[in-house]
């Protein structure tokens, strides 16, 4: 099946089954491997996407889904060679270990933080709940997503 | 190890103590860190493994025809195709890399399949059928030391015992007669499931030269070159291993996963590389788990509070082949005592076969099991004689100079009391009584205590020792290469904030090697809370090497110059006394290619006294730590939730206050799923906690805000002072919180997880039974 949709800003075409994960359509075929894949199953999180700026597990969705939508990965929220707030907050607050929910981990947060700019401490507890970390404890990530949604430069991006 | 000679220059580089971002954290924050699981170049195949499915069997018969007819398949591989020996193990070589004759575990792999894609792979799995004959199984440690049960290894003359262990100090016996209060208890912990985020994966090749290259998500690169080699039937020099940063791995990455099956899968695949990447459900299934344990425990003190004897029979499920068991076991009852002085002791230790999954590795060896028991027993005798709980700790913690349990001296830093100390004047102790009293309607709360030690390093018997290498590169970067595999933890970080500090240098200066058995030295595993440890000082000994090195060069260049002159700043040398700076990378193409590249070696110091109390010996060298914790407990439905967490550790000096952080607030929530949600249910040998909705890890709504405070007592045989901090954090949860909801509910839970169900039973019975534990 022919499938048109915007891949981090670009046109992008492919030709796959139409039942292909998208986490496979990403990793595999256009060797996008940053989105991860932890369970392949929904209870992880490590493969959140944005489509349509919403968030999105690429493991519980198949190719045929992606036909005109525009989807966003960890690859393609930085600016201009610069970090999204919420990578930098990542970095600077210790909240990636061994890094590998990390990705699904900020899309979940872009995501929280585009419906709910401010969020208290619980409600970033919640918007990330379905995104498992087995080394931080969460308490770092709390923090860079608290820090993040404090930081006034937020430049409109996803 | 002192500090550097040249420590009281100006530094404008990395600093000790002071918090550095990671080195790691750009490149996985922007997803292009690549992992073993990243992988796909070129025209690969994928690798599967057809797994039993059954318990315990004899194996009679492996149909495979199905599947190799299938378009696409390239290979389906058995036993009879393995070239060398069909057994792996550490310690006891006895694990088929193939099933041959006998299935031990449902997840025993049994046949190899190699195709062009997944699809084909699934499907050709499917196809493979097996003929056995089942064989009764052996599910349970009491089952296991039966005479009457069946063997599991015919030729392990100790029947289903894979290692036992005794140790007796003074005299129990005698000992018990003359205490005041004696308590005992049954304890019983689970399996516990590592799950990492990154699934047990690897990439494999054959080199141009013949070599087997293989990427593996592996904490031992370099032991498992010599568990591969045999199986090939080769020489362990045409293995090269490769770890890029891992996805997580706990211990449960520490041996061989995927890396025999992948060189395996090589030898057919026609010249393509091979990629492997279990699937959740296989993960579970496959590898390795914390061992269960059953502890059986008393403890005898006096009026005064003082321990006076302990007696423990420790019972650890090895499950079907356990590589490391015996050793998971040993450690276990060299901390039966937990950090306390107890002069008369006798610890009976066993760890046994049974037909459950692999038992292996797991953050804290066998010590959070222990810990669990002897600090509840504890608590249990501090209620007897009427004292408070830190009190009886304080009383009986080990000191510098000190006995322990099994009679070693404690000759380096030891922060027990320390540690009590800073908990003891900290706002959640003094706070505790007032918070209990707010709890709502129906919930009660309650407030616990844990005291932890845990020993640094491998023991006596394995030289635990580091091989440093560093070099000036040609474009006049620092290249650190690490022989220590980073699984998460920061340890590749801290190298280059170690070296960086000795030569002045800033992170832009730094480079990485990750470890890589053809490109850095043999430094051991990723494991034994030694990574820092032990690779460090043979870091900081290369650094100054290479510093003399460069400061030789800058010499030359210098006229009249003389050594003392020359100060480090990032990516250059200042002539301090006529201001000239010489760029690094200047320096560089002056110097020898040999000059430039310098190494480190350190062992880590053993104990020289009571060599033989213990198999392998004892440790010299421990972490302490102690933990308190809020919970409130719903009477409604037993639900127990942590409301706040206070972590005392002692881990000597602290070179990095984020990473060190990290560690402690990871091994924590590792902690509390131990303590209150991850059961690793196997019935019959058939796991039922097949997924992580089944098993639950907590989430970022489970765990409280969480206060890490070191106490910074400076080690003196450790880099800048530091010990390991890995694992200290991971033994404390679950007795600190058995406590607290002991002290919430009057009653006490001899079994984790303390799942709502289980306090809530634990509460019922109470009110029937109308007794308090």
């Amino acid at each position: 099946m022919k499938i048109g949709f915007t891949l981090n800003g670009k046109n992008t075409f492919i030709d796959v089954d139409a039942a292909r994960r998208v986490i496979d359509v990403l990793r595999e075929d256009l060797e996008m491997t940053g989105t991860k894949e932890g369970c392949g199953t929904g209870e992880c999180g490590a493969c959140t996407i944005l489509v349509n700026s919403e968030s999105r597990l690429a493991c519980l969705m198949v190719a045929a889904q992606l036909e005109g939508a525009e989807v966003t990965t960890i690859e393609g929220i930085e600016r201009d060679g610069r970090l999204h707030p919420l990578q930098k907050a990542f970095v600077e607050h210790g909240a990636i270990q061994c890094g590998f929910c990390t990705p699904g981990m900020v899309m979940a947060s872009i995501d929280l933080l585009s419906r709910n700019p401010e969020p208290t401490q619980a409600e970033i507890r919640e918007g990330i709940s379905g995104n498992l970390c087995r080394c931080t404890g969460y308490q770092k990530i709390v923090e860079a997503v608290a820090a993040a949604a404090a930081a006034k430069e937020k430049d409109g991006l996803p | 190890m002192k500090e550097p000679e040249n420590g009281e220059i100006e530094r404008a580089g990395y600093d000790i103590g002071k918090t550095a971002h990671r080195a790691d954290a750009y490149a996985k924050v922007t997803g292009r860190e690549k992992y073993a699981a990243d992988y796909y170049d070129g025209e690969f195949l994928w690798a599967g493994v057809k797994r039993a499915g059954v318990p315990h069997a004899a194996l009679t018969g492996i149909h495979a025809e199905d599947a190799r007819a299938l378009p696409g398949v390239i290979a389906v591989l058995t036993h009879h195709d393995i070239p060398g020996e069909n057994r792996i193990g550490i310690i006891r070589k006895n694990q088929p890399v193939l099933a041959d004759t006998r299935i031990r575990h449902s997840g025993e792999a049994v046949a190899l399949v190699l195709a062009e894609n997944r699809e084909t792979l699934k499907d050709a799995l499917n196809r493979i059928t097996l003929d056995y004959e089942a064989l009764p199984g052996v599910f349970s440690v009491e089952e296991a030391l039966k005479e009457t049960s069946p063997r599991i290894h015919e030729d392990n003359p100790e029947g289903n015992v894979v290692k036992a262990v005794a140790v007796e100090t003074g005299d129990s016996a005698k000992a018990f007669n003359e205490c005041d209060a004696v308590v005992e208890g049954v304890f019983e912990v689970p399996a516990q499931e590592h799950a990492y985020l990154e699934t047990e994966s690897g990439w494999a090749y054959q080199g141009e030269d013949g070599t087997y290259v293989i990427v593996a998500s592996t904490q031992t690169p370099f032991r498992d070159c010599f568990e591969i080699a045999p199986v090939l039937g080769i020489d362990p020099a045409g293995i090269r291993v490769i770890a890029p940063y891992l996805g997580g791995a706990f211990g449960g990455k520490d041996g061989i996963t995927v890396q025999c099956l992948l060189a395996l899968a090589v030898l057919h695949s026609r010249g393509r590389p091979v990629k492997m990447w279990w699937d959740r459900e296989e993960s579970f299934l496959a590898g390795v788990k914390r061992l269960s344990a059953k502890m059986h425990y008393r403890l005898g003190a006096k009026n005064d509070g003082e321990f006076h004897a302990l007696e423990c029979r420790l019972y650890y499920d090895g499950g079907a082949y356990s590589p490391l068991g015996g050793e998971i076991m040993t450690l276990g009852a060299e901390h039966a005592g937990c950090a306390y002085r107890i002069p008369n002791v006798s610890i009976k230790g066993w760890c046994v076969y049974t037909n459950n999954p692999v038992g292996g590795p797991f953050r804290g060896f066998g010590v959070p099991q222990v810990t669990a028991a002897m600090e509840q027993m504890v608590d249990m005798a501090a209620q007897r004689l009427g004292i408070d709980p830190l009190a009886i700790r304080l009383k009986n913690a080990v000191r510098k100079g000190d006995r322990n349990c099994l009679g070693v001296t404690l000759t380096n830093s030891t922060g027990a009391v320390e540690c009590l100390e800073k908990m003891s004047s900290h706002p959640l102790w003094k706070g505790r009584a007032a918070w209990k009293e707010e709890a709502g309607p129906f919930k009660v709360r309650g407030v616990g205590v844990a005291c932890m030690a845990h020993a640094m390093g491998y023991p006596p018997m394995v030289a635990d020792e580091a091989r440093a290498k560093i070099e000036l590169t040609v474009e006049g970067k620092i290249r650190v290469y690490a022989g220590v595999v980073d699984m998460g933890q920061g340890n590749a970080s801290t190298y280059a904030q170690i070296a960086g500090y000795v030569l002045g240098q800033d992170a832009s200066a730094m480079e990485l090697v990750l470890p890589d058995t053809a490109r850095t030295l043999p430094s051991g595993s990723s494991s034994a809370s030694r990574t820092t440890y032990t690779y460090g000082n043979a870091l900081i000994e290369a650094a100054r090497s290479l510093e003399k090195a460069i400061i030789k060069a800058a010499c030359e260049r210098v006229p009249g110059s003389v050594a003392e002159g020359f100060l480090f700043l990032p990516g250059k040398v200042r002539h301090t006394p006529t201001g000239r700076e010489l760029l690094l990378e200047e320096l560089a193409a002056f110097m020898d290619d040999s000059a430039r590249v310098t190494t480190g070696y350190f062992k880590m110091p053993v104990v020289r006294e009571k060599l033989d109390a213990i198999y392998m010996g004892p440790h010299l060298i421990f972490s302490y730590g102690a933990h308190l914790v809020y919970v409130e407990v719903d009477e409604l439905t037993g639900q127990v939730d942590v409301a706040r967490y206070l972590a005392v550790t002692d881990a000597g000096r602290v070179i990095n206050p984020q990473v060190f952080a990290q560690q402690i607030e990871g091994a924590v929530a590792q902690g509390m799923g131990y303590a209150l949600t991850e059961d690793f249910k196997v019935r019959k040998g058939r796991i039922v906690t097949r997924d992580l909705s089944t098993y639950i890890i907590p989430t970022s709504m489970d765990i409280p805000a969480i206060d890490s405070v070191p106490v910074e007592i400076d080690e003196e045989t450790g880099p800048f002072g530091l010990k390991g901090a890995g694992e200290i954090g991971m033994s404390g949860p679950l007795p600190a919180i058995a406590n607290a909801v002991s002290d919430a509910c009057g009653t006490r839970v001899f079994r984790a997880p303390m799942t709502g169900e289980a306090v809530y039973g634990a509460l019922i019975r109470k009110k029937e039974e109308g007794t308090v534990l």
